[in-house]
């Protein structure tokens, strides 16, 4: 059995959100980068869950991003990766981001893709949509629960107002959400053997870039609370009723 | 040459996100100088002409037994070919469940550029330009597309319902469908509830309601309103509420038009999630809760004090009591 899961970096979850170059680029300095939550609460988790229940299991990690990603990889590798790959490109297009993850599990054969459900960042929960449609395989999305039995996987996935149980036969392409496993800190021993696990470097394929970053904007102020005074909740219904005109 | 709209409908029902989807896809459309077409997948109950008041002109409906059931694999193939009897240029998502598993697998199909949770209307003066909510709603980034077809997926209440005169012509589309490689074996929803991610109204009740025994009050303030309930991540984690309740980073992102937080502190994680909301309205009895830093209005009270009474209030508003 052989998993593949894709890390992305984000900024920290606290971090300040600021644009620099005229409102181009988003302001690095004094970001704290983490591993994407969705990816490594949900999806490196349950990976590494499946692998210390089949041992034989073979864990990768991909990444798309320059060599500034590789702490927060090595991090991921310390929580229980085998070995991971970096495709050495900096991009913000999920089309090319996807094909670059889609060449590498082609040459690995991977029986299983996880994705967390979406970047903090970038909020796209495209990749792995797109991923499962070049390599033409079953894509479950918004997965909280995963069993293996076999070569059948049983998915709970959120769907509107509740959720839906399916079966699927490997290989296919899960994203991953809340309910999928319980985030873990590494530990001493994980962290030591982090520094020895291969991370390869490998050179992106050439591919087309659909999209690009004009701009970012910060949405406008809030003008600021009205408090209504507690003893006249009355007050409050009136002021939705009449003025936000919402109930 | 058309812009196409996917129609995503539920046992047999046009969801209300796929109403917003259906009038932003005629306004861009308009933008283009070309027509609005529909597509919709499996058995539909509802009059489907009659969508036509939303501004599309056709819809193109594959009613194939197979499409009942969701899969992305299956419903990729049938768009595109949908795509193809539309001659789409544009092709549009809401961005809910299913938009999420089928927009990103379209567009790899089709190599066209894709933009997902998309909050306004593109901009077309200077290229094809669209806005979406980028770090969980702390800020916009403005997307250009250039590929010759271009996927929008439109977050929830971000478009207004615009309904006018008008029927589409509904034209049956002989796709070729795939065997699903996706076996269903359940489905369990909660029934008689607002799906919180389509509901105009949120009330939401957090750590600050001590117990799960204390929801009565959350609920009946949200059944008087056409609410739906929502919870802060604690809450869902100590399991007094459902987990698919749990708003925030971690859990469902949505923006309702009003946001009723009940004893939440309001941490920049909660926040991330609700703060695309139209109106928030907070209730905490700690005047320094960082909600009210994002609220409209605010009661700075006990909750157990206050929302009975805005029960009664609500209650004399809607003529009832
Ligand atoms: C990476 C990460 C992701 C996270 N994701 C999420 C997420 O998705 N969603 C989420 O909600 N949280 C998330 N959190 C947790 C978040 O940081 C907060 O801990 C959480 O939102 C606090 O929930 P709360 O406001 O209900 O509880 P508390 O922080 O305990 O606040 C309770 C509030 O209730 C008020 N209160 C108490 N009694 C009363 C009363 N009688 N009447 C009125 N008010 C009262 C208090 O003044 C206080 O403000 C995340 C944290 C991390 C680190």
């Amino acid at each position: 059995m052989k998993i593949l899961v894709c890390i992305s970096k984000t900024p920290d979850t606290t971090a300040k959100i600021a644009f620099t170059d005229n409102n181009t680029k988003f302001a690095q300095d004094g970001v704290q980068w983490i591993i994407n939550p969705y990816d490594e609460w949900y999806a490196l988790v349950r990976a590494i869950e499946l692998k210390e229940k089949d041992p034989s299991t073979v864990l990768h990690l991909v990444t798309v991003a320059g060599a500034d990603t590789d702490p927060v990889i090595r991090k991921a590798l310390a929580l229980g990766g085998d070995e991971a790959f970096r495709v050495n490109a900096d991009s913000h297009d999920s089309f090319y981001i996807a094909s670059q993850i889609a060449e590498i599990a082609k040459t690995g054969n991977y029986d299983l893709i996880f994705t967390g459900k979406e970047t903090i960042d970038y909020n796209g929960s495209s990749i792995g949509g797109m991923v499962a449609e070049l390599l033409n395989l079953p894509y479950v999305s918004l997965a909280i629960k995963f069993d293996l039995n076999g070569t059948t996987t049983t998915i709970t996935r959120e769907i509107e107002g509740g959720e839906e149980i399916c079966e699927v036969q490997l290989p296919l392409v899960v994203s991953c959400q809340k309910g999928m496993a319980e985030q873990r800190i590494p530990n001493m021993k994980g962290i030591m053997g982090a520094r020895t696990k291969p991370l390869k470097v490998v050179e992106p394929v050439a591919t087309e870039v659909l999209t690009s970053i004009v701009g970012f904007e910060l949405p406008p102020a809030k003008a600021g609370v009205k408090l209504v005074p507690a003893d006249n909740p009355a007050e409050l219904v009136r002021l939705l009723h009449e003025e936000a005109k919402q109930i | 040459m058309s812009v196409l709209i996917f129609i995503d409908q539920a046992e047999g029902h046009v969801k209300k996100a796929s109403l917003e989807a259906l009038s932003y896809g005629a306004k861009v459309a308009e933008q283009l100088g070309t027509t609005a077409e529909g597509v919709v997948l499996g058995t539909v109950t509802e009059d489907l002409a009659a969508l036509g008041k939303y501004g599309v002109k056709k819809i193109h409906h594959v009613s194939n037994d197979t499409l009942n059931h969701f899969d992305a694999q299956v419903f990729t193939a049938v768009i595109a070919q949908a795509v193809t009897a539309a001659n789409a240029t544009v092709v549009i998502f809401s961005n809910n469940v299913d938009g999420k598993a089928i927009a990103p697998r379209l567009a790899a199909r089709l190599k066209a550029g894709l933009v997902s949770g998309a909050v306004a209307l593109p901009d077309t003066s200077n290229g094809f330009v669209v806005k979406k909510n980028v770090f969980s709603g702390k800020a916009f980034a403005n997307i250009a597309l250039s590929s010759p077809i271009k996927i929008i997926s439109l977050n929830a209440n971000s478009y207004k319902i615009v309904a006018g005169e008008g029927t589409a012509e509904v034209a049956p589309l002989n796709a070729t469908v795939e065997a699903s490689r996706v076996k269903v074996t359940a489905v369990n929803k909660v029934t008689g509830e607002v799906p919180l991610s389509e509901a105009e109204i949120v009330v939401s009740g957090g750590r600050g309601l001590k117990g799960p025994e204390n929801w009565g009050m959350i609920e009946e303030l949200a059944h008087l309103l056409g609410a739906a309930t929502a919870c802060s991540r604690p809450v869902a984690d100590v399991h007094w509420r459902p987990h698919h309740e749990h708003v925030g980073q971690t859990g469902l992102a949505i923006a309702p038009n009003l946001y009723i937080a009940i004893g939440i502190s309001g941490a920049i994680q909660h926040l991330a999630g609700v703060n695309r909301s139209k109106v928030i309205v907070v209730i905490n009895k700690d005047p320094e809760a960082p909600f009210f830093k994002a609220a409209d209005y605010g009661i700075v009270g006990d909750a157990f004090e206050v929302v009975p009474k805005i029960i009664e209030a609500v209650k004399k508003v809607k003529g009832i009591a």
